[in-house]
Protein backbone atom coordinates (compact mmCIF):
# COMPACT_ATOMS: atom_id res chain seq x y z
CA UNK A 1 0.00 0.00 0.00
CA UNK A 2 2.95 2.49 1.05
CA UNK A 3 4.98 1.71 -2.16
CA UNK A 4 1.66 2.11 -4.10
CA UNK A 5 0.78 5.50 -2.55
CA UNK A 6 4.30 6.91 -2.85
CA UNK A 7 3.82 5.75 -6.87
CA UNK A 8 1.23 8.72 -6.65
CA UNK A 9 2.36 11.15 -4.38
CA UNK A 10 5.77 11.66 -6.61
CA UNK A 11 3.58 12.52 -9.61
CA UNK A 12 3.15 15.79 -10.76
CA UNK A 13 -0.36 17.35 -9.97
CA UNK A 14 -1.51 17.87 -13.59
CA UNK A 15 -0.48 14.26 -14.48
CA UNK A 16 -3.38 12.85 -11.88
CA UNK A 17 -5.71 15.02 -12.40
CA UNK A 18 -5.33 14.72 -16.89
CA UNK A 19 -5.45 10.48 -15.61
CA UNK A 20 -8.65 11.57 -13.56
CA UNK A 21 -10.28 13.71 -16.54
CA UNK A 22 -9.25 10.39 -19.50
CA UNK A 23 -11.33 8.42 -16.63
CA UNK A 24 -13.96 10.70 -16.00
CA UNK A 25 -14.22 11.17 -20.12
CA UNK A 26 -14.83 7.26 -20.48
CA UNK A 27 -17.26 7.24 -16.97
CA UNK A 28 -19.31 9.54 -19.93
CA UNK A 29 -18.76 7.42 -22.64
CA UNK A 30 -20.02 4.28 -20.67
CA UNK A 31 -22.90 6.71 -20.09
CA UNK A 32 -23.66 7.59 -23.15
CA UNK A 33 -23.28 4.04 -24.37
CA UNK A 34 -25.95 3.13 -22.17
CA UNK A 35 -28.69 5.54 -22.81
CA UNK A 36 -28.45 5.73 -26.85
CA UNK A 37 -30.23 2.50 -27.08
CA UNK A 38 -32.94 3.78 -25.17
CA UNK A 39 -33.36 7.08 -27.22
CA UNK A 40 -32.56 5.42 -30.32
CA UNK A 41 -33.38 1.91 -30.13
CA UNK A 42 -33.21 -0.35 -33.04
CA UNK A 43 -29.32 -0.07 -33.64
CA UNK A 44 -26.47 -2.54 -33.03
CA UNK A 45 -24.65 -0.96 -30.13
CA UNK A 46 -22.36 -3.51 -29.48
CA UNK A 47 -19.27 -2.55 -31.36
CA UNK A 48 -19.85 1.04 -29.66
CA UNK A 49 -19.65 -0.73 -26.23
CA UNK A 50 -16.67 -3.25 -27.62
CA UNK A 51 -14.76 -0.19 -28.11
CA UNK A 52 -15.23 1.58 -24.95
CA UNK A 53 -14.36 -1.96 -23.10
CA UNK A 54 -11.15 -1.94 -25.11
CA UNK A 55 -10.28 1.55 -24.07
CA UNK A 56 -10.43 0.80 -20.51
CA UNK A 57 -8.13 -1.93 -20.97
CA UNK A 58 -5.42 0.57 -23.18
CA UNK A 59 -5.85 3.31 -21.16
CA UNK A 60 -5.30 1.58 -17.89
CA UNK A 61 -2.10 -0.09 -19.68
CA UNK A 62 -0.46 3.30 -20.64
CA UNK A 63 -1.28 5.08 -17.65
CA UNK A 64 -0.08 2.67 -15.21
CA UNK A 65 3.06 2.65 -17.38
CA UNK A 66 3.04 6.57 -17.74
CA UNK A 67 2.86 6.35 -13.23
CA UNK A 68 5.54 3.81 -13.42
CA UNK A 69 8.09 5.94 -15.82
CA UNK A 70 10.50 5.41 -18.19
CA UNK A 71 11.61 1.87 -17.92
CA UNK A 72 7.61 0.61 -17.88
CA UNK A 73 6.93 2.94 -20.81
CA UNK A 74 9.65 1.91 -23.16
CA UNK A 75 8.95 -1.87 -22.24
CA UNK A 76 4.88 -1.29 -22.89
CA UNK A 77 6.09 0.30 -26.54
CA UNK A 78 8.89 -2.31 -27.38
CA UNK A 79 5.70 -4.91 -26.87
CA UNK A 80 3.58 -2.10 -28.85
CA UNK A 81 5.75 -2.00 -31.93
CA UNK A 82 6.37 -5.87 -31.98
CA UNK A 83 2.76 -6.26 -32.68
CA UNK A 84 2.16 -4.00 -34.86
CA UNK A 85 5.41 -5.00 -36.87
CA UNK A 86 4.44 -8.25 -36.56
CA UNK A 87 0.12 -7.52 -38.16
CA UNK A 88 2.40 -5.48 -41.12
CA UNK A 89 4.66 -8.07 -41.76
CA UNK A 90 2.15 -10.71 -42.12
CA UNK A 91 -0.14 -8.84 -44.40
CA UNK A 92 2.89 -7.50 -46.35
CA UNK A 93 4.14 -8.95 -49.80
CA UNK A 94 7.30 -10.96 -48.70
CA UNK A 95 8.61 -13.27 -50.73
CA UNK A 96 9.47 -16.98 -49.12
CA UNK A 97 13.15 -16.60 -48.90
CA UNK A 98 12.88 -13.44 -46.71
CA UNK A 99 12.25 -15.48 -43.34
CA UNK A 100 15.32 -14.67 -42.23
CA UNK A 101 15.20 -10.85 -43.29
CA UNK A 102 11.60 -10.55 -41.40
CA UNK A 103 14.03 -12.02 -38.03
CA UNK A 104 16.23 -9.43 -38.33
CA UNK A 105 13.34 -6.78 -39.19
CA UNK A 106 12.22 -8.02 -35.32
CA UNK A 107 16.24 -7.77 -33.91
CA UNK A 108 15.61 -4.03 -34.70
CA UNK A 109 13.41 -3.29 -31.82
CA UNK A 110 15.26 -4.09 -29.25
CA UNK A 111 18.19 -2.82 -30.55
CA UNK A 112 16.74 0.51 -31.73
CA UNK A 113 14.79 0.88 -28.02
CA UNK A 114 17.98 -0.07 -26.45
CA UNK A 115 18.77 3.88 -27.72
CA UNK A 116 16.56 5.12 -25.83
CA UNK A 117 17.39 2.98 -23.13
CA UNK A 118 20.84 4.64 -22.69
CA UNK A 119 19.12 7.62 -23.87
CA UNK A 120 21.72 8.42 -27.21
CA UNK A 121 19.60 10.32 -29.18
CA UNK A 122 21.68 10.89 -32.19
CA UNK A 123 22.06 6.57 -32.70
CA UNK A 124 18.16 6.58 -32.21
CA UNK A 125 18.00 9.21 -35.22
CA UNK A 126 19.77 7.39 -37.73
CA UNK A 127 19.78 3.74 -36.32
CA UNK A 128 16.72 3.04 -38.46
CA UNK A 129 16.51 5.41 -41.06
CA UNK A 130 20.36 4.79 -42.25
CA UNK A 131 22.02 1.85 -41.11
CA UNK A 132 18.63 -0.57 -41.46
CA UNK A 133 18.08 1.05 -44.25
CA UNK A 134 20.91 -0.36 -45.80
CA UNK A 135 21.42 -3.24 -44.07
CA UNK A 136 18.35 -5.09 -44.59
CA UNK A 137 18.59 -4.56 -48.47
CA UNK A 138 22.24 -5.98 -48.24
CA UNK A 139 21.20 -9.04 -46.37
CA UNK A 140 18.28 -9.72 -48.73
CA UNK A 141 20.76 -9.53 -51.56
CA UNK A 142 23.40 -12.29 -50.02
CA UNK A 143 20.24 -14.25 -50.04
CA UNK A 144 20.18 -14.04 -53.34
CA UNK A 145 16.84 -13.77 -54.57
CA UNK A 146 16.58 -10.83 -56.87
CA UNK A 147 12.34 -10.92 -58.05
CA UNK A 148 10.39 -8.48 -56.40
CA UNK A 149 13.77 -7.31 -54.39
CA UNK A 150 13.19 -3.65 -54.36
CA UNK A 151 9.33 -3.76 -53.40
CA UNK A 152 9.96 -6.17 -50.78
CA UNK A 153 12.87 -4.00 -49.52
CA UNK A 154 10.58 -1.35 -49.51
CA UNK A 155 8.45 -3.18 -47.63
CA UNK A 156 10.30 -4.04 -44.80
CA UNK A 157 11.81 -0.31 -44.79
CA UNK A 158 8.17 0.94 -44.43
CA UNK A 159 6.91 -1.99 -41.79
CA UNK A 160 10.30 -0.50 -39.47
CA UNK A 161 9.69 3.11 -39.85
CA UNK A 162 6.02 3.34 -39.04
CA UNK A 163 5.88 0.58 -36.77
CA UNK A 164 9.19 0.94 -34.82
CA UNK A 165 10.92 3.92 -35.72
CA UNK A 166 7.99 6.40 -35.20
CA UNK A 167 6.11 4.88 -32.55
CA UNK A 168 9.29 5.11 -30.69
CA UNK A 169 9.22 8.37 -30.28
CA UNK A 170 6.35 8.27 -27.84
CA UNK A 171 8.66 6.21 -25.65
CA UNK A 172 11.69 8.48 -26.49
CA UNK A 173 9.63 11.48 -24.64
CA UNK A 174 10.10 10.24 -21.40
CA UNK A 175 14.02 10.47 -21.47
CA UNK A 176 13.01 13.78 -21.54
CA UNK A 177 14.84 16.45 -18.54
CA UNK A 178 12.45 16.61 -15.96
CA UNK A 179 13.12 20.22 -15.02
CA UNK A 180 11.43 23.09 -16.99
CA UNK A 181 8.33 19.91 -17.83
CA UNK A 182 5.19 21.27 -16.11
CA UNK A 183 3.81 18.01 -15.71
CA UNK A 184 7.01 15.87 -15.95
CA UNK A 185 8.29 14.06 -18.86
CA UNK A 186 4.96 11.36 -18.51
CA UNK A 187 2.99 14.91 -18.73
CA UNK A 188 4.77 15.00 -22.54
CA UNK A 189 3.90 11.77 -23.37
CA UNK A 190 0.08 11.75 -21.78
CA UNK A 191 -0.33 15.25 -23.88
CA UNK A 192 0.33 13.25 -27.17
CA UNK A 193 -1.63 10.14 -26.41
CA UNK A 194 -4.80 12.73 -25.79
CA UNK A 195 -4.38 15.13 -28.43
CA UNK A 196 -3.52 12.45 -31.13
CA UNK A 197 -7.16 10.29 -29.89
CA UNK A 198 -9.27 13.03 -29.29
CA UNK A 199 -8.46 14.01 -32.94
CA UNK A 200 -9.33 10.30 -33.92
CA UNK A 201 -12.29 10.48 -31.83
CA UNK A 202 -13.49 14.15 -32.82
CA UNK A 203 -12.69 13.62 -36.38
CA UNK A 204 -15.52 10.83 -35.72
CA UNK A 205 -17.75 12.86 -33.81
CA UNK A 206 -17.81 15.71 -36.28
CA UNK A 207 -18.41 13.33 -38.96
CA UNK A 208 -21.32 11.47 -37.81
CA UNK A 209 -22.78 15.00 -36.76
CA UNK A 210 -22.95 16.63 -39.88
CA UNK A 211 -20.50 15.04 -42.00
CA UNK A 212 -21.83 15.61 -45.80
CA UNK A 213 -18.94 15.72 -48.61
CA UNK A 214 -16.29 13.24 -49.02
CA UNK A 215 -12.51 13.89 -48.43
CA UNK A 216 -10.88 11.05 -49.81
CA UNK A 217 -13.74 8.44 -51.18
CA UNK A 218 -11.05 6.09 -52.95
CA UNK A 219 -9.37 5.26 -49.52
CA UNK A 220 -11.41 6.33 -46.73
CA UNK A 221 -14.98 6.23 -47.79
CA UNK A 222 -16.59 7.45 -44.47
CA UNK A 223 -13.92 10.44 -43.83
CA UNK A 224 -15.77 13.52 -44.64
CA UNK A 225 -14.33 17.52 -45.20
CA UNK A 226 -16.78 18.01 -42.00
CA UNK A 227 -15.17 15.56 -40.06
CA UNK A 228 -11.95 16.60 -40.52
CA UNK A 229 -12.03 20.34 -40.27
CA UNK A 230 -14.19 19.99 -37.06
CA UNK A 231 -11.60 17.39 -36.05
CA UNK A 232 -8.94 19.94 -36.68
CA UNK A 233 -10.71 23.66 -35.09
CA UNK A 234 -11.51 21.05 -31.96
CA UNK A 235 -8.86 19.26 -31.74
CA UNK A 236 -6.15 22.45 -31.79
CA UNK A 237 -7.98 24.30 -29.24
CA UNK A 238 -7.82 21.86 -26.96
CA UNK A 239 -3.99 21.63 -27.88
CA UNK A 240 -4.07 25.56 -27.28
CA UNK A 241 -5.74 25.71 -23.80
CA UNK A 242 -4.36 22.44 -22.15
CA UNK A 243 -0.85 22.58 -23.80
CA UNK A 244 0.68 25.08 -21.47
CA UNK A 245 -0.47 22.77 -18.83
CA UNK A 246 0.95 19.50 -20.21
CA UNK A 247 4.09 20.94 -21.89
CA UNK A 248 6.85 23.50 -21.83
CA UNK A 249 5.34 25.06 -25.06
CA UNK A 250 3.89 28.42 -25.57
CA UNK A 251 3.42 31.06 -28.34
CA UNK A 252 4.50 30.20 -31.90
CA UNK A 253 5.78 26.61 -30.86
CA UNK A 254 2.22 26.15 -28.97
CA UNK A 255 0.27 27.52 -32.34
CA UNK A 256 2.14 25.53 -34.65
CA UNK A 257 1.58 22.28 -32.70
CA UNK A 258 -2.24 22.75 -32.70
CA UNK A 259 -2.33 23.69 -36.09
CA UNK A 260 -0.21 21.02 -37.58
CA UNK A 261 -0.49 18.01 -35.34
CA UNK A 262 -4.26 17.20 -35.93
CA UNK A 263 -3.46 17.34 -40.14
CA UNK A 264 -0.97 14.75 -38.91
CA UNK A 265 -2.97 12.41 -36.87
CA UNK A 266 -5.40 12.71 -39.92
CA UNK A 267 -2.68 12.26 -42.97
CA UNK A 268 -1.50 9.14 -40.35
CA UNK A 269 -4.63 7.53 -40.89
CA UNK A 270 -5.49 7.86 -44.50
CA UNK A 271 -1.74 6.64 -45.50
CA UNK A 272 -2.43 3.47 -43.13
CA UNK A 273 -5.90 2.72 -44.38
CA UNK A 274 -4.28 3.52 -48.44
CA UNK A 275 -1.38 0.78 -47.64
CA UNK A 276 -4.26 -2.04 -46.17
CA UNK A 277 -6.45 -0.81 -48.92
CA UNK A 278 -3.34 -2.29 -50.87
CA UNK A 279 -2.98 -5.37 -49.56
CA UNK A 280 -6.57 -5.93 -49.36
CA UNK A 281 -7.81 -5.72 -45.78
CA UNK A 282 -9.94 -3.51 -43.42
CA UNK A 283 -8.44 -3.64 -39.96
CA UNK A 284 -4.77 -5.19 -39.68
CA UNK A 285 -5.83 -8.05 -36.75
CA UNK A 286 -8.73 -8.50 -34.63
CA UNK A 287 -6.65 -7.62 -31.37
CA UNK A 288 -8.30 -5.35 -29.83
CA UNK A 289 -11.87 -6.14 -30.14
CA UNK A 290 -14.35 -2.98 -32.01
CA UNK A 291 -10.85 -1.19 -33.11
CA UNK A 292 -9.28 -3.71 -34.92
CA UNK A 293 -5.70 -4.26 -34.52
CA UNK A 294 -2.83 -2.31 -33.10
CA UNK A 295 -1.84 -0.66 -36.59
CA UNK A 296 -5.58 0.47 -36.88
CA UNK A 297 -5.40 2.26 -33.47
CA UNK A 298 -2.38 3.83 -34.03
CA UNK A 299 -1.78 4.49 -37.15
CA UNK A 300 -2.41 8.34 -36.45
CA UNK A 301 0.08 8.26 -33.67
CA UNK A 302 3.05 7.22 -35.91
CA UNK A 303 2.49 10.46 -37.57
CA UNK A 304 1.99 12.88 -34.79
CA UNK A 305 4.46 11.23 -32.38
CA UNK A 306 8.18 12.61 -34.44
CA UNK A 307 6.16 15.80 -35.09
CA UNK A 308 5.35 16.16 -31.24
CA UNK A 309 8.58 15.27 -30.77
CA UNK A 310 10.54 17.67 -32.76
CA UNK A 311 8.22 20.91 -32.43
CA UNK A 312 9.14 20.26 -28.29
CA UNK A 313 12.62 19.88 -28.94
CA UNK A 314 12.83 23.34 -31.43
CA UNK A 315 11.35 25.10 -29.20
CA UNK A 316 11.49 23.92 -25.94
CA UNK A 317 13.50 21.07 -25.00
CA UNK A 318 16.87 21.97 -26.42
CA UNK A 319 19.13 19.60 -23.82
CA UNK A 320 18.40 16.74 -26.46
CA UNK B 1 -0.63 -37.20 -17.63
CA UNK B 2 -4.04 -34.91 -18.68
CA UNK B 3 -2.87 -32.56 -15.39
CA UNK B 4 0.49 -32.57 -17.70
CA UNK B 5 -1.04 -32.01 -20.74
CA UNK B 6 -3.26 -29.12 -19.70
CA UNK B 7 -0.55 -27.29 -17.36
CA UNK B 8 1.96 -27.74 -20.78
CA UNK B 9 -0.56 -26.37 -23.07
CA UNK B 10 -2.39 -23.35 -21.33
CA UNK B 11 1.20 -22.40 -19.20
CA UNK B 12 3.80 -22.72 -21.82
CA UNK B 13 2.05 -23.69 -25.25
CA UNK B 14 -0.35 -20.51 -24.88
CA UNK B 15 1.80 -17.46 -24.60
CA UNK B 16 3.75 -19.27 -27.30
CA UNK B 17 1.36 -19.22 -29.76
CA UNK B 18 0.34 -15.35 -28.52
CA UNK B 19 4.24 -14.55 -29.36
CA UNK B 20 4.67 -16.23 -32.41
CA UNK B 21 1.06 -15.94 -34.21
CA UNK B 22 -1.33 -13.60 -32.57
CA UNK B 23 -3.94 -16.00 -32.04
CA UNK B 24 -6.81 -14.12 -33.56
CA UNK B 25 -10.20 -16.63 -33.77
CA UNK B 26 -13.33 -15.47 -35.20
CA UNK B 27 -16.21 -17.88 -34.10
CA UNK B 28 -14.70 -19.39 -30.80
CA UNK B 29 -18.16 -19.87 -29.53
CA UNK B 30 -19.19 -22.31 -32.32
CA UNK B 31 -16.01 -24.70 -31.26
CA UNK B 32 -17.64 -27.82 -29.71
CA UNK B 33 -17.08 -28.38 -26.39
CA UNK B 34 -18.42 -31.80 -26.02
CA UNK B 35 -17.67 -34.80 -28.03
CA UNK B 36 -18.63 -36.76 -30.43
CA UNK B 37 -17.53 -33.86 -32.56
CA UNK B 38 -15.34 -33.51 -35.57
CA UNK B 39 -13.24 -30.74 -36.46
CA UNK B 40 -11.78 -30.55 -39.86
CA UNK B 41 -9.11 -27.89 -40.90
CA UNK B 42 -7.00 -27.18 -43.99
CA UNK B 43 -2.98 -28.26 -43.14
CA UNK B 44 0.45 -26.22 -43.65
CA UNK B 45 2.66 -26.69 -40.71
CA UNK B 46 3.14 -27.86 -37.30
CA UNK B 47 1.81 -24.79 -36.18
CA UNK B 48 -1.77 -25.91 -37.21
CA UNK B 49 -1.99 -28.14 -34.50
CA UNK B 50 -0.42 -26.26 -31.98
CA UNK B 51 -2.31 -23.31 -32.62
CA UNK B 52 -5.99 -24.75 -32.66
CA UNK B 53 -5.14 -26.81 -28.99
CA UNK B 54 -4.47 -23.30 -27.75
CA UNK B 55 -7.06 -21.19 -28.54
CA UNK B 56 -9.20 -24.09 -27.25
CA UNK B 57 -11.54 -23.20 -24.35
CA UNK B 58 -9.44 -25.00 -21.44
CA UNK B 59 -12.83 -26.75 -19.81
CA UNK B 60 -12.94 -28.74 -23.47
CA UNK B 61 -9.28 -29.31 -23.84
CA UNK B 62 -9.27 -32.89 -22.63
CA UNK B 63 -11.75 -33.95 -25.38
CA UNK B 64 -9.83 -32.46 -28.40
CA UNK B 65 -7.76 -34.93 -30.23
CA UNK B 66 -5.43 -34.23 -33.11
CA UNK B 67 -5.28 -37.34 -35.53
CA UNK B 68 -1.61 -37.52 -36.73
CA UNK B 69 0.30 -39.70 -39.07
CA UNK B 70 2.02 -42.37 -36.77
CA UNK B 71 4.92 -43.05 -39.66
CA UNK B 72 5.65 -39.76 -38.68
CA UNK B 73 4.82 -38.62 -34.87
CA UNK B 74 5.49 -42.28 -33.40
CA UNK B 75 8.90 -42.15 -35.02
CA UNK B 76 11.32 -41.73 -32.47
CA UNK B 77 10.60 -42.25 -29.00
CA UNK B 78 10.96 -38.96 -26.99
CA UNK B 79 8.26 -37.48 -30.21
CA UNK B 80 6.09 -40.34 -29.57
CA UNK B 81 5.79 -39.43 -25.67
CA UNK B 82 4.89 -36.08 -26.65
CA UNK B 83 2.31 -37.20 -29.07
CA UNK B 84 0.73 -39.87 -27.12
CA UNK B 85 0.79 -37.44 -24.04
CA UNK B 86 1.01 -33.45 -24.78
CA UNK B 87 -0.88 -33.57 -28.19
CA UNK B 88 -2.86 -36.65 -27.30
CA UNK B 89 -2.81 -37.33 -30.89
CA UNK B 90 -5.19 -40.19 -32.64
CA UNK B 91 -2.09 -42.22 -34.31
CA UNK B 92 -3.36 -42.86 -37.95
CA UNK B 93 -0.90 -45.33 -39.77
CA UNK B 94 -1.14 -43.94 -43.34
CA UNK B 95 1.12 -46.00 -44.95
CA UNK B 96 -0.49 -49.42 -43.62
CA UNK B 97 -4.20 -48.84 -45.90
CA UNK B 98 -2.75 -50.40 -48.77
CA UNK B 99 -2.14 -53.39 -46.12
CA UNK B 100 -5.81 -53.64 -45.98
CA UNK B 101 -5.21 -52.48 -42.55
CA UNK B 102 -8.30 -50.49 -40.97
CA UNK B 103 -6.36 -47.26 -40.24
CA UNK B 104 -9.44 -45.46 -38.80
CA UNK B 105 -9.83 -47.65 -35.77
CA UNK B 106 -8.18 -45.59 -33.25
CA UNK B 107 -10.43 -42.23 -34.62
CA UNK B 108 -13.50 -44.46 -34.45
CA UNK B 109 -12.52 -45.30 -30.78
CA UNK B 110 -11.82 -41.81 -29.27
CA UNK B 111 -15.36 -40.52 -31.40
CA UNK B 112 -17.14 -43.76 -29.25
CA UNK B 113 -15.32 -42.36 -26.31
CA UNK B 114 -16.50 -38.99 -26.45
CA UNK B 115 -13.83 -37.28 -27.77
CA UNK B 116 -13.39 -34.33 -30.38
CA UNK B 117 -11.25 -35.42 -33.06
CA UNK B 118 -9.20 -33.12 -35.16
CA UNK B 119 -8.71 -34.02 -39.07
CA UNK B 120 -6.64 -32.52 -41.59
CA UNK B 121 -8.40 -33.86 -44.38
CA UNK B 122 -5.37 -32.97 -46.56
CA UNK B 123 -3.34 -35.85 -45.39
CA UNK B 124 -0.79 -33.42 -45.28
CA UNK B 125 1.21 -31.02 -44.92
CA UNK B 126 0.31 -28.07 -48.12
CA UNK B 127 1.93 -24.55 -49.20
CA UNK B 128 -0.54 -22.48 -46.98
CA UNK B 129 -2.06 -21.11 -50.25
CA UNK B 130 -4.35 -23.50 -51.87
CA UNK B 131 -6.56 -26.34 -50.33
CA UNK B 132 -5.53 -29.86 -51.59
CA UNK B 133 -7.17 -32.54 -52.56
CA UNK B 134 -9.32 -34.09 -49.77
CA UNK B 135 -9.51 -37.69 -48.41
CA UNK B 136 -12.39 -39.33 -47.76
CA UNK B 137 -11.58 -41.35 -44.03
CA UNK B 138 -13.33 -37.81 -42.88
CA UNK B 139 -16.60 -38.89 -44.33
CA UNK B 140 -16.05 -43.04 -43.04
CA UNK B 141 -16.01 -41.34 -39.50
CA UNK B 142 -18.89 -39.50 -40.51
CA UNK B 143 -20.73 -41.50 -41.46
CA UNK B 144 -19.73 -44.01 -38.56
CA UNK B 145 -21.29 -41.31 -36.40
CA UNK B 146 -23.99 -39.51 -38.11
CA UNK B 147 -24.84 -37.54 -34.43
CA UNK B 148 -21.99 -35.65 -34.70
CA UNK B 149 -21.44 -32.67 -35.50
CA UNK B 150 -18.22 -31.59 -37.89
CA UNK B 151 -16.91 -28.29 -37.64
CA UNK B 152 -15.11 -26.83 -40.08
CA UNK B 153 -12.20 -24.62 -39.63
CA UNK B 154 -9.87 -22.27 -41.20
CA UNK B 155 -6.24 -21.77 -40.27
CA UNK B 156 -4.49 -18.84 -42.19
CA UNK B 157 -1.05 -18.13 -41.91
CA UNK B 158 0.81 -21.01 -39.97
CA UNK B 159 2.00 -21.59 -42.78
CA UNK B 160 4.05 -18.49 -42.62
CA UNK B 161 5.15 -19.10 -39.20
CA UNK B 162 6.42 -22.80 -39.85
CA UNK B 163 5.99 -23.72 -43.68
CA UNK B 164 7.08 -26.82 -44.54
CA UNK B 165 10.89 -28.09 -44.06
CA UNK B 166 11.97 -25.08 -42.27
CA UNK B 167 12.98 -25.40 -38.37
CA UNK B 168 13.02 -21.58 -37.33
CA UNK B 169 9.10 -20.51 -36.38
CA UNK B 170 8.78 -16.90 -37.09
CA UNK B 171 6.47 -14.10 -35.58
CA UNK B 172 3.69 -14.25 -38.26
CA UNK B 173 -0.17 -13.18 -37.46
CA UNK B 174 -2.47 -16.20 -37.51
CA UNK B 175 -6.22 -16.33 -37.74
CA UNK B 176 -8.56 -19.19 -37.17
CA UNK B 177 -11.80 -18.85 -38.52
CA UNK B 178 -14.60 -21.63 -37.16
CA UNK B 179 -17.40 -22.60 -38.97
CA UNK B 180 -20.67 -23.40 -38.72
CA UNK B 181 -21.15 -27.14 -37.82
CA UNK B 182 -22.95 -29.49 -40.32
CA UNK B 183 -23.49 -32.91 -40.55
CA UNK B 184 -23.69 -36.31 -42.41
CA UNK B 185 -26.14 -36.25 -45.08
CA UNK B 186 -25.88 -39.90 -46.11
CA UNK B 187 -23.97 -39.57 -49.27
CA UNK B 188 -20.03 -39.32 -49.31
CA UNK B 189 -19.71 -37.48 -52.59
CA UNK B 190 -22.05 -35.06 -51.54
CA UNK B 191 -20.52 -34.51 -48.20
CA UNK B 192 -16.75 -34.62 -49.20
CA UNK B 193 -18.21 -31.57 -51.80
CA UNK B 194 -20.00 -29.91 -49.26
CA UNK B 195 -17.00 -30.05 -46.81
CA UNK B 196 -14.42 -28.44 -49.54
CA UNK B 197 -17.48 -25.78 -50.22
CA UNK B 198 -17.41 -24.91 -46.07
CA UNK B 199 -13.53 -24.41 -45.59
CA UNK B 200 -13.05 -22.39 -48.75
CA UNK B 201 -16.06 -20.18 -47.35
CA UNK B 202 -14.48 -19.37 -44.77
CA UNK B 203 -10.93 -19.51 -46.78
CA UNK B 204 -12.46 -16.09 -48.43
CA UNK B 205 -12.99 -14.59 -45.18
CA UNK B 206 -9.65 -14.68 -44.22
CA UNK B 207 -6.59 -11.98 -44.12
CA UNK B 208 -5.30 -12.34 -47.56
CA UNK B 209 -1.69 -13.41 -47.06
CA UNK B 210 0.23 -13.65 -49.95
CA UNK B 211 4.00 -14.00 -51.04
CA UNK B 212 5.39 -11.50 -53.21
Amino acid sequence: MVAIASVFADQPPALLWGLGGVLGVLTLAVAVAQALPRLKPGKDYTNLRERIRSWWVMIALLAGALLLGWVAVTLLFVVISFIALREFLSLAHIRPEDRLIVLLAYLCIPVSYSFIAINRYGMYLVFIPVYVFMFIPFAMAVIGQTRAYLATAASFHWGLVTCVYSLGYAAYLMRAPAHDLPAGPAGLVFFLLVATEANDVLQYCWGKAMGRRKIIPKVSPNKTWEGFLGGWISTAALIWFLGPVFTPLSGLGLAILAVFLPVAGFAGDVTMSAVKRDIGVKDSSALIPGHGGILDRADSLIFTAPLYFHILIFFALRDF
Amino acid sequence: MRFLRRAVIVLIARPLARVFTGADVVGREKLPLKGPAILVANHASHVDTILLLTIYPTRALDRVRPAAAADYFLKSAVMSWFSRNILAIVPVARDRAQAGEDILAPAREALAAGDIVLIFPEGTRGDGQELTRLKTGVAKLAAAFPGAPVTPVWLQGAGRVLPKGAHVPVPMNCTVLVGDPFRWGGDRMAFMEELRARLEALKALAPPQRWA
